[in-house]
């Protein structure tokens, strides 16, 4: 790729990432009274993420299996009430674990 | 000074996991065809996993900018309900100066994690809780692209559940200490299986179907569990 299009790429990414965050931010400064539009906020970063993370979690490593294995892992650490960062090495220990563990029996 | 070390110290476990995520980031990138410095730019300048990991796949094919420009926007989308919701929780001080600063640094984790403060959200904080993952995202990065190639494919394919992992850390303690959001979270997902896998609607781009689980989901549970104020603040 040459140099001068990867500068317009990036200004592109650049530009719409950035106007999506500050803009919202920037342009409401009032409380929001409303006790739906409160409630819906209020769950947004959960089903966000939730839909974020199913099914395509599933797909991360390129074995159902694998990664299944890391989600199980998560799933617990997390329910025990672990960081993040344990969480994460706990999902990707688990699915590198169970990758060997495959080409053992296979 | 005493909010922005707390906020360093909650921003900590993300820098962490950043810097595993954008390690796959990095690797990516050069195998795409990035150059090792181009691949630290996108990082530096956009704070983001999704949105870069699409980026430099459009790259790599040559596509429009226009193209570009629409998968940035819909996979980035969640960000600007994100943005209305830290608006709502953010001091007085925090004005418009210090959001168009500060705002760049809102990503799903530091979101998360500012939410779920009990406390309204001070400037000192939030930048606080930007800088370790900022610093951890790029770093992840820059190692990535430059010794990614050491790497088996085994432990770089293991590292690719490491975001998600953070994801279902912030997720799952919220689950069980409220109901309504174990029943209201579940409904994202339930809807996140349908999206992806029922025919005629999985053609839909996974941004565009993350906002539509996400919104959906969200007014259910507007609608059917309310928020009141106080637990809204636990929330």
């Amino acid at each position: 790729m040459k140099t001068g299009i990867f500068w317009i790429y990036l200004l592109v990414m650049f530009a719409v990432t950035y106007v999506v965050r500050v803009l919202p931010f920037v342009a409401f400064h009032k409380k929001i009274e409303n006790k739906f539009v409160r409630s819906f906020l209020a769950y947004i970063p959960y089903t966000v993420l939730g839909a974020m993370t199913f099914p395509a979690v599933f797909y991360a490593t390129g074995s159902a299996v694998t990664a299944g294995a890391g989600v199980g892992a998560a799933l617990i650490a997390a329910y025990r009430g672990k960081g993040l960062f344990t969480v994460a090495v706990c999902a990707s220990l688990a699915a590198l674990l169970a990758g060997m563990l495959l080409q053992v029996i296979g | 000074m005493k909010q922005f070390l707390q906020g360093l110290k909650d921003g900590s476990a993300i820098g962490i996991g950043y810097l595993s995520v954008s390690f796959t980031f990095g690797l990516a990138a050069v195998a795409s065809g990035l150059r090792w410095w181009e691949a630290l730019l996108v990082s530096m300048m956009n704070l983001t996993s999704a949105g870069q990991f699409a980026g430099i796949t459009i790259m790599a094919a040559a596509g429009s900018y226009l193209e570009m420009a629409v998968s940035q926007l819909v996979i980035n989308l969640r960000y600007a309900l994100m943005s209305i919701s830290l608006s709502q929780k953010v001091d007085r001080r925090f004005h418009a100066g210090r959001k168009m600063i500060l705002g760049f640094a809102v990503t799903d984790e530091i979101f998360a994690v500012a939410m779920s403060r009990e406390q309204e959200i001070s400037t000192l904080y939030f930048a606080g809780l930007a800088v370790l993952p900022y610093l951890g995202w790029t770093c992840g990065t820059l190692a990535g692209a430059v010794c990614g190639n050491i790497l088996p494919g085994s432990v770089s394919d293991a590292l690719g559940l490491a975001i998600y992992g953070m994801f279902i850390a912030i997720i799952v303690p919220a689950m069980k200490k409220d109901s309504r959001i174990l029943k209201i979270t579940l409904l994202a997902v339930i809807l996140s299986f349908g999206m992806y896998y029922l025919p005629g609607i999985s053609e839909v781009s996974s941004g565009f179907a993350v906002i539509i689980c996400a919104v959906a989901a969200s007014a259910v549970g507007a609608v059917c569990f309310p928020m009141e104020e106080e637990t809204q603040e636990e929330a």
